[in-house]
């Protein structure tokens, strides 16, 4: 029996069209757009102007505070203005916009593609590298790596799950850099263990991914403390908490961290990134993102460097099929749709998906008819229908009772619904108000 | 570019799986015991389906178009199994007009006077039945034997169900071993060699239906089979007590509506508990309510009425049997 967590989950069809295609390198663009907030917390502040020549690899935007983290130049080249730009999430924010010249990179980055598997650096100096590199969580949170790394004073952490899961469909791009950089994966693990100071690490797999089981299973042999757990194929297994009960069997409790059950949990593209800027001193200015859908011609996995615009990533893919009639940045029961695409990749990026026409629009929705499917789908044992009619009737203390904020939106209840009853909206509804009236309460 | 992107909040796909689908699958699952009714009583029981389906579609029609005024929603299904389901149980026998006045019960008092699909405390289909069983006494219990294919409608001949012939019985101080020679064998139940209410008799067809229903995972085995496990039970202690006073339990899990009851009119999604839990509870309820009404109260069968009594609890049920919460007790593996 492969493992998984317990309590509710869905099989949504997989779709992994592109899961035999090799990672392939896009082009440098010839202008890109570096958002200066493309991680949770405070936004980095650009420290170049107008004119200013970059080379790939320079922090062009300092981070502000603890949470946050740098912003880098992907490219070689000169700033051609700073200007309010509309991101991959829909909202306004300040950007740098690059226009490209050559591909100049800063000396002390290590370019070659040697492995080095001699870990020189301290923790300390581990987490400060994580830092400076501007590194955040790959699967798509986004959340500074540096501060994960940070085990909080009076919390002890034993040891570390590695999130290779994957569960999104369509979304090939851990998988691929699994099998292609699993000896950098793997060194980048053993780099966070030190970290961390837990000599254990636990790789989660899910089981459609044979391959990368069995191809990190035998490269792991050769690192102290390092397993593979292969996991039976369920949504939501790469949140968090259902990962780490998947794992470990240990219940991360509700409003916790993983950290309060002694567990970080980082994603194999952040132990990758990791790799890199520890090993390489490279910063975190390219990442993976499957570009797919079943229309497209050439769907795929690109390597790219950030602030690239999605048109070109869909250009690279073949363009988009004319039957397109909805893009989504990220995997399709948590990605954003994407009202244009002219926006750039940004840190989080991990998919562009292009749907047909036919199934880009919701079903028509029907009265609940209480069949339960959404109870028995809810991964954290909630109701998600009856805290999404609190939601609705602005019933917040209520909902708050019913656990409205251990929601993580996986959408695994508006998926199942028959009705098709739009359950995870109103859910976010309760969950934003509940959430602003506890912090009322604390301020207050 | 010319493409206008959709723009919505995740998730971006949903499951195939649709209200009508659902319904659909419940008429797949009740055809082999439609298939066994007509088998058993022929001609009667195609009328009876007939008449009770078109008439519960009809009226949840003209109840939207002309008296709600909003656009009828028929073509979910749900009325087409309420009208298979209020036929199921009702004799092979029953005049037309009465049926008709059965399908307005059904569908015009308990289900759209509460806001329709969705929104009806109690089983539409029970309530007709129940209406009827309290109206027409006489027409609602006069059971045709099974004579198969070539039984007319309305003349058809009729007989007591073997669970009112027990329950006289014992009422006049008869033994169960005698009374068990006036009724068919086991087997003879299994197979649905009884007379009752016309898709309620053939155990075999509705558990083939209800194995059904759980594999295409319409509906989770919590309720049918704590159903029939406590009446099994209840009426097995009864039995060990005294097997002269009490029929044993598997005569009570063959006979009568329990079969129909558990699968089918106790799963119904709306007016069923939505957890595992409430479901336990709410099948021990309806087991035990079923076996009380049959050994010790006025009517031989008491399955509607028991699952119409524990409909009342499902709000309550739903209210307070909530389902574990994910990181309630913190574990430490």
């Amino acid at each position: 029996m492969l493992k998984t967590f317990p309590k509710g989950g869905i099989h949504p069809p997989e779709n992994k069209l592109t899961a035999d295609r090799p990672i392939v390198i896009l082009p440098v663009p010839s202008q890109v757009t570096l958002p200066v907030s493309q991680h949770i917390g405070a936004p980095a502040v650009p420290v170049v102007e107008k004119g200013t020549a970059v080379k790939t690899g320079q922090v062009i935007a300092q981070a502000k505070g603890f949470v946050s983290t740098n912003i880098h130049s992907p490219v070689s080249g000169k700033v051609n203005k700073i200007d309010t730009v509309v991101d991959t999430t829909g909202y306004k924010q300040t950007a740098v916009v690059i226009d490209v010249e050559g591909d100049e990179w800063v000396e002390t980055i290590d370019r070659s593609s040697a492995l080095v598997r001699e870990i020189t650096l301290s923790p300390e100096q581990i987490i400060e590298r994580c830092r400076q590199c501007g590194l955040v969580g790959m699967g798509g949170a986004t959340f500074p790596t540096h501060i994960k790394l940070t085990v909080p004073a009076g919390k002890k952490c034993d040891m570390l799950i590695i999130n290779g899961v994957e569960c999104e469909p369509y979304l090939t791009s851990d998988h691929r850099l699994m099998l292609e950089k699993g000896a950098e994966v793997l060194t980048g693990i053993s780099i966070i263990m030190k970290a961390l100071g837990v000599d254990r690490a636990v790789i989660g797999i899910e089981a459609n991914k044979p391959d990368a089981i069995s191809h990190l299973t035998e490269l792991a042999k050769a690192h102290m403390g390092i397993t593979v757990q292969p996991l039976k194929v369920k949504y939501p297994q790469g949140g968090e908490k259902q990962l780490i009960k998947a794992c470990t069997g240990r219940e991360v409790p509700s409003g916790g961290l993983p950290v309060d059950v002694g567990v970080v949990v980082q994603n194999v593209g952040t132990a990758f990134a990791v790799y890199e800027a520890v090993q390489k001193n490279k910063p975190l200015i390219e990442r993976i993102v499957t570009v797919t859908g079943k229309s497209v011609k050439n769907p795929g996995n690109f390597l790219v460097r950030i602030g690239t615009p999605v048109t070109a990533l869909i250009e690279a893919a073949g363009g988009m099929p004319d039957d397109t009639g909805k893009i989504v940045n990220g995997g399709p029961m948590m990605g954003k749709a994407l009202a244009m695409t002219d926006v750039p990749v940004t840190k989080g990026t991990s998919g562009i998906i292009m749907f047909p026409a036919g199934v880009s629009k919701r079903a028509e929705v029907l009265p609940c008819i209480r069949c339960g499917k959404c109870s028995s789908a809810c991964a954290m044992g909630l109701e998600p229908w009856l805290i999404s009619v609190l939601g609705q009737k602005g019933m917040f203390e209520k909902a708050e009772q019913e656990k409205i904020t251990d929601c993580m939106e996986c959408g695994a209840c508006s998926y199942t619904c028959p009705a098709k009853r739009p359950l995870l909206d109103y859910i976010r509804l309760g969950k934003a108000t509940v959430i602003r009236m506890a912090r009322e309460r604390v301020t207050k | 570019m010319s493409n206008i992107l959709n723009v919505s909040p995740s998730p971006h796909q949903q499951s195939p799986e649709t209200t009508r689908k659902l319904m659909f699958g419940v008429v797949i699952a009740l055809a082999p015991a439609l298939a066994a009714s007509i088998w058993y009583f022929g001609l009667g029981a195609i009328i009876v389906t007939l008449v009770s389906v078109i008439s519960c579609v009809a009226v949840e029609y003209l109840i939207q178009k002309f008296i709600l005024k909003t656009k009828p929603s028929i073509s979910d299904g749900s009325a087409v199994v309420t009208g298979l389901l209020l036929a199921f149980n009702v004799p092979s026998n029953l005049p037309v007009h009465i049926i008709i006045i059965g399908a307005i019960v059904s569908i015009g008092v308990a289900k759209m006077t509460f806001g329709g699909l969705g929104s009806n405390p109690f089983n539409p289909a029970l309530v007709g039945r129940v209406f009827l069983l309290i109206s027409f006494p006489v027409q609602m219990t006069s059971w045709p034997i099974p004579s198969g294919f070539n039984t007319g409608y309305t003349d058809a001949v009729t007989g007591a169900t073997p669970l009112a012939i027990m329950s006289e019985g014992i009422k006049n101080g008869e033994t169960v071993s005698a009374l068990m020679e006036k009724v068919p064998s086991h087997m003879q139940l299994f197979y649905g060699y009884m007379g009752g209410s016309m898709g309620e008799v053939a155990a075999i067809a509705l558990i083939l239906g209800g194995l059904y229903l759980i594999w295409r995972k319409i509906i989770s085995w919590h309720i049918p089979v704590t159903i029939l496990l406590t009446v099994a039970a209840f009426t097995g202690i009864l039995w060990a007590i005294d097997p002269t006073k009490y029929a044993d339990p598997l005569f009570h899990l063959l006979t009568g509506g329990i079969m129909l009851g558990a699968i089918f009119m106790a799963t119904d999604y709306v007016t069923s508990p939505m957890t595992a839990k409430g479901m336990v509870i709410y099948g021990i309820g309806i087991g035990v309510i079923t076996v009380l009404i049959r050994t010790w109260g006025a009517y031989p069968e008491g399955v509607s009425f028991a699952i119409l009594i524990m409909n009342a609890f499902v709000p309550l049920l739903n209210m307070y049997i909530k389902p574990k919460r994910f990181g309630k007790e913190v574990k430490h593996g």
